[in-house]
C-alpha cells in the first residue's frame, strides 16, 4: 500500500506541485527588501564610507600633515606633501586619496591624532570616469564641509567606546 | 506565374551554387553549412511544386536532425585544413566521372535520352496537379495501402540499424557505479534520516 | 474605393504590401511582448524571492526594457580576434529570425493568420528545429571553449527534446485529423474542459517540460549555467548580437507558449462558449492563454533548481520518449476502438 501510495505520488508529481504552491504563496508575501534609492537601511556610526577632511569650528583645517595616515595606509592610497604655512603652522600642500586603491579599512582615521581624516557615512559616490575617483585636498575638504554635522554626531556617539 | 518562375530560378540557383560550395569550400564546417543551405532551398523547391509535406519532412529530418549531427562531428574534429586540401586534385577526375555517370543515369531515368517517350515531357504536360485532397493525405493513402509492406520493411530496417548501433557501442564494464534514480526516489524517509535528541554536553 | 480594394486584393504589388503589413502587424506587437516579457520575468522572480524587481525606470519600472534595449544598442559590438567573423555575426541573426518566421502560421483568431497552410504543425516543428543552428554556429564561431561546450549542450538538448515534442504533436494531430493549426483550434470548440489539455494531460505536461528544454530555460538552462560555462554560447557576445540572442530566446518562449495554447488550451476560444465571454475578441483570449503559459515559465524559473546534464538526457530519452510513444499508441487505440476518429 505504501509503495502504491509512493508510486501514485511520483506520477502525480506531488513534490513538484508542492514546490510550485510554495513559491506561488511566497509571491504574494510582503517584500523583505528595502526600496533602495527611496529608502535606505540604517547605518552604524562606525560606518566607513567616503573620506572627508574636517575643519575646526573656526574654519581652520584640522590636518597637521603628520603623515601618520599615509604611513599606515595598507593600500598606499594616500599621498601627502607638506610645507610650513606663512604663519608658521605646518599644513599640507597636497592631500590626495586614490579612491580606486582605498580598501576602506579605516586605519587612516584611527591613526589621525586630530580627527582630521575620517571616513564619513556617504557610500553613494560612484562616478562615470576613473579620474573623478582621484580625490584631492579640495574635494576632501568639501566632503568634510558637506558631511560635518553627521560626522560630528557619529564621532560623538562612538566616543564612549574608545 | 512570373513571380513563381523567378522564385524557382532563385532557389534552383542557390541549390546548385551551395551544392558546388559543399564540394569546393576549404573548411568542412562551411561545407556542412552550405549543405544545410542546399537542403533548405531544395525544400523551397518542393513547396513551389506544391509538395509541402515532403518539404517540411526534408527540413525536419535532414536539416533539423541529420545535418546537426554532421555539424557536431565536423566541429569536434581537429582538422588540419592544408592536409585536407592535398588529395583534392588527385581525386578530381574520379569524382568528375562518378558525377557525370550519375547525371546521365538521371537523364536516362527521366527518359530525356535513349527512350522514345519522355517522362519529363509527360510530367511537363501534366503540369502541377491540383488534387482534391492535400498531399499529406494523398501520401498517407498511398503509403498505408499500396506500399504498406515496403513501408513497414523500411521501418524494420531502421530499427535493426538503430539496435545494431546501440549493440556496437554498448559496453558493460564491471565495477561501474550508476545512479539509480527510481531507487533514490522511492527510499522512504525512515531509511535515510534518524532524528536524535542530543542531550546537552552528552554527545550522541 | 473599389479600385483601391481591387489593387490590394489582385495586383501583385498590392498583395505584397498587404503581406508586408500583416508581417509588421505580427512582428511589432511580438517585439513589444518580448520586451515586456523580460520585465514580467524579472518581476515574477523578484516577488518569488521576496524582492521588488525593477521599479525605478518609469512608473513601476515599466520603461526598464526600453532602457535595457537602448543600453545594448549603444554598446560596442566586440568580435573576438580569433572568432570566425562572418559566422559570428550570422548566428544571432539565425537565432532571431527562426524565432520570428514561425509566427507566420500561428492563428490569432478565426482566419487571423498570415499563412493558413495545410502543414502548419510541421512548419512550426521544422522551424523550431532550425533554432539549434544559431546556437551551434555561435558556439563554434566564437572560438572559445565555454561557448563551444555551451553550444554542444544546447544542441544535444534541443535535438533530444524535439523528439518528444514531435510525439506530442502527433498525439494532437491524431485527435484533430489535420495539420492545419486553425483546424486544431476549431477541433477544441466548447467548454474549457473539452480543450485538449484535459484529455491529453500527460502530453500537455510533457509538452511544457520539453518546451522548457527547447528554450533552454530553468531547470534545463545547462547551456548557460553560469557556474560552469560563464554564459554558454553567448559568452563572447556583446551589444546588439547579444540582444538578438536574447530577443530570440524570449520570442521562442512566446512562440512555444502560443503553440501550447493552440494545441492544448483552445487557441482563441473563450473558456465558456456563451454570450458575455464569446463577445471578447479571440485575440485577447489567445493573448491571455499565452500570458498564462509564460507566467508558468517564469514561475518554474523561480521554483526549480538546475538539472544535472545526465539527468536531463535521462529525462528526455528514458522517460519522455517512451511515455510519449506509449501515449501516441494509446490515443490511436482509444480513437480507433472508441469510434472517435476525426472525420476527414
Amino acid at each position: 500500500m505504501a509503495s502504491l501510495d509512493r508510486t501514485a505520488r511520483a506520477f502525480l508529481l506531488s513534490e513538484l506541485v508542492a514546490g510550485f504552491a510554495l513559491t506561488l504563496k511566497y509571491m504574494f508575501k510582503p517584500k523583505v527588501t528595502v526600496n533602495y534609492p527611496y529608502e535606505k537601511g540604517p547605518l552604524s556610526p562606525r560606518f566607513r564610507g567616503e573620506h572627508a577632511l574636517r575643519r575646526y569650528p573656526n574654519g581652520e583645517e584640522r590636518c597637521i600633515a603628520c603623515k601618520l595616515c599615509e604611513a599606515i595606509c595598507p593600500a598606499q592610497a594616500i599621498t601627502i606633501e607638506a610645507e610650513p604655512r606663512d604663519d608658521g603652522s605646518r599644513r599640507t600642500t597636497r592631500y590626495d586619496i586614490d579612491m580606486t586603491k582605498c580598501i576602506y579599512c579605516g586605519f587612516c582615521q584611527e591613526a589621525c591624532p586630530v580627527d582630521a581624516i575620517v571616513e564619513g557615512p556617504n557610500f553613494e559616490f560612484s562616478t562615470e570616469t576613473r579620474e573623478e575617483l582621484m580625490y584631492n585636498k579640495e574635494k576632501l575638504l568639501a566632503n568634510g564641509d558637506r558631511w560635518e554635522p553627521t560626522i560630528a554626531a557619529n564621532l560623538h556617539s562612538d566616543a564612549p567606546y574608545r | 506565374m512570373i513571380l513563381q518562375a523567378l522564385a524557382f530560378y532563385v532557389f534552383a540557383f542557390v541549390v546548385m551554387a551551395s551544392a558546388a560550395m559543399v564540394v569546393v569550400s576549404r573548411n568542412p564546417v562551411y561545407s556542412v553549412l552550405f549543405l544545410i543551405l542546399a537542403f533548405f532551398n531544395a525544400a523551397a523547391l518542393f513547396v513551389l511544386i506544391g509538395a509541402e509535406f515532403i518539404a517540411m519532412i526534408l527540413i525536419i529530418v535532414y536539416v533539423g536532425a541529420v545535418a546537426v549531427l554532421f555539424l557536431f562531428v565536423v566541429m569536434m574534429l581537429d582538422i588540419n585544413l592544408t592536409a585536407l586540401r592535398e588529395g583534392f586534385l588527385k581525386y578530381l577526375p574520379i569524382g568528375t566521372i562518378i558525377g557525370v555517370i550519375l547525371f546521365f543515369e538521371i537523364l536516362l531515368g527521366l527518359g530525356v535520352i535513349g527512350s522514345n517517350q519522355s517522362t519529363l515531357a509527360a510530367l511537363g504536360k501534366a503540369g502541377p496537379q491540383v488534387l482534391p485532397i492535400d498531399n499529406t493525405r494523398a501520401i498517407g493513402r498511398v503509403l498505408y495501402t499500396q506500399y504498406f509492406y515496403l513501408f513497414q520493411v523500411a521501418g524494420v530496417v531502421l530499427l535493426v540499424a538503430m539496435i545494431g548501433a546501440i549493440v556496437l557501442t554498448l559496453r558493460s564494464r564491471p565495477g561501474v557505479r550508476r545512479q539509480r534514480i527510481s531507487e533514490q526516489l522511492y527510499r522512504p524517509k525512515s531509511d535515510a534520516v534518524t532524528v536524535v535528541k542530543v542531550p546537552t554536553r552528552g554527545g550522541v | 474605393m473599389a479600385d483601391l480594394i481591387n489593387f490590394f486584393t489582385h495586383h501583385w504589388l498590392g498583395q505584397a504590401i498587404v503581406i508586408l503589413a500583416e508581417c509588421l502587424a505580427v512582428t511589432i506587437p511580438l517585439l513589444v511582448a518580448v520586451a515586456y516579457m523580460t520585465y514580467a520575468d524579472r518581476k515574477i522572480w523578484a516577488s518569488i524571492q521576496l524582492r521588488r524587481g525593477p521599479n525605478v525606470v518609469g512608473p513601476f519600472g515599466l520603461l526598464q526594457p526600453m532602457a535595457d534595449g537602448l543600453k545594448l544598442l549603444l554598446k560596442e559590438t566586440i568580435v573576438p580576434s580569433s572568432a570566425n567573423g562572418v559566422l559570428f555575426i550570422i548566428a544571432p541573426m539565425i537565432a532571431f529570425m527562426t524565432a520570428l518566421i514561425a509566427w507566420a502560421v500561428v492563428p490569432f483568431d478565426n482566419g487571423w493568420v498570415i499563412a493558413d497552410i495545410n502543414v502548419g504543425i510541421l512548419y512550426l516543428f521544422a522551424i523550431s528545429s532550425l533554432g539549434v543552428y544559431g546556437v551551434i554556429i555561435a558556439g563554434w564561431a566564437s572560438n572559445s571553449k565555454y561557448a563551444f561546450l555551451g553550444a554542444l549542450r544546447s544542441a544535444a538538448q534541443m535535438v533530444s527534446y524535439e523528439v518528444s515534442i514531435g510525439f506530442v504533436l502527433i498525439t494532437v494531430l491524431l485527435c484533430v485529423g489535420s495539420l492545419n493549426l486553425t483546424k486544431v483550434v476549431l477541433a477544441q470548440s466548447g467548454w474549457f474542459w473539452s480543450w485538449f489539455w484535459l484529455p491529453l494531460l500527460p502530453m500537455f505536461v510533457i509538452f511544457f517540460v520539453s518546451a522548457l528544454a527547447e528554450t533552454n530555460r530553468t531547470p534545463f538552462d545547462l547551456p548557460m549555467s553560469e557556474a560552469e560555462l560563464v554564459q554558454g554560447f553567448q559568452t563572447e557576445y556583446s551589444s546588439m548580437p547579444f540582444a538578438l540572442f536574447f530577443l530570440g530566446e524570449y520570442a521562442n518562449m512566446i512562440l512555444l507558449s502560443a503553440l501550447g495554447s493552440v494545441l492544448f488550451l483552445g487557441g482563441w476560444m473563450s473558456p465558456v462558449p456563451y454570450a458575455p465571454f464569446t463577445l471578447i475578441p479571440g485575440v485577447i483570449w489567445f493573448a491571455l492563454k499565452i500570458a498564462f503559459l509564460l507566467f508558468v515559465f517564469s514561475w518554474t524559473k523561480g521554483t526549480l533548481p538546475r538539472y544535472r546534464y545526465d539527468q536531463l538526457m535521462r529525462l528526455g530519452w528514458k522517460v519522455f520518449l517512451p511515455v510519449s510513444l506509449g501515449w501516441v499508441v494509446l490515443t490511436a487505440a482509444v480513437l480507433q476502438f472508441g469510434g472517435w476518429v476525426p472525420k476527414l
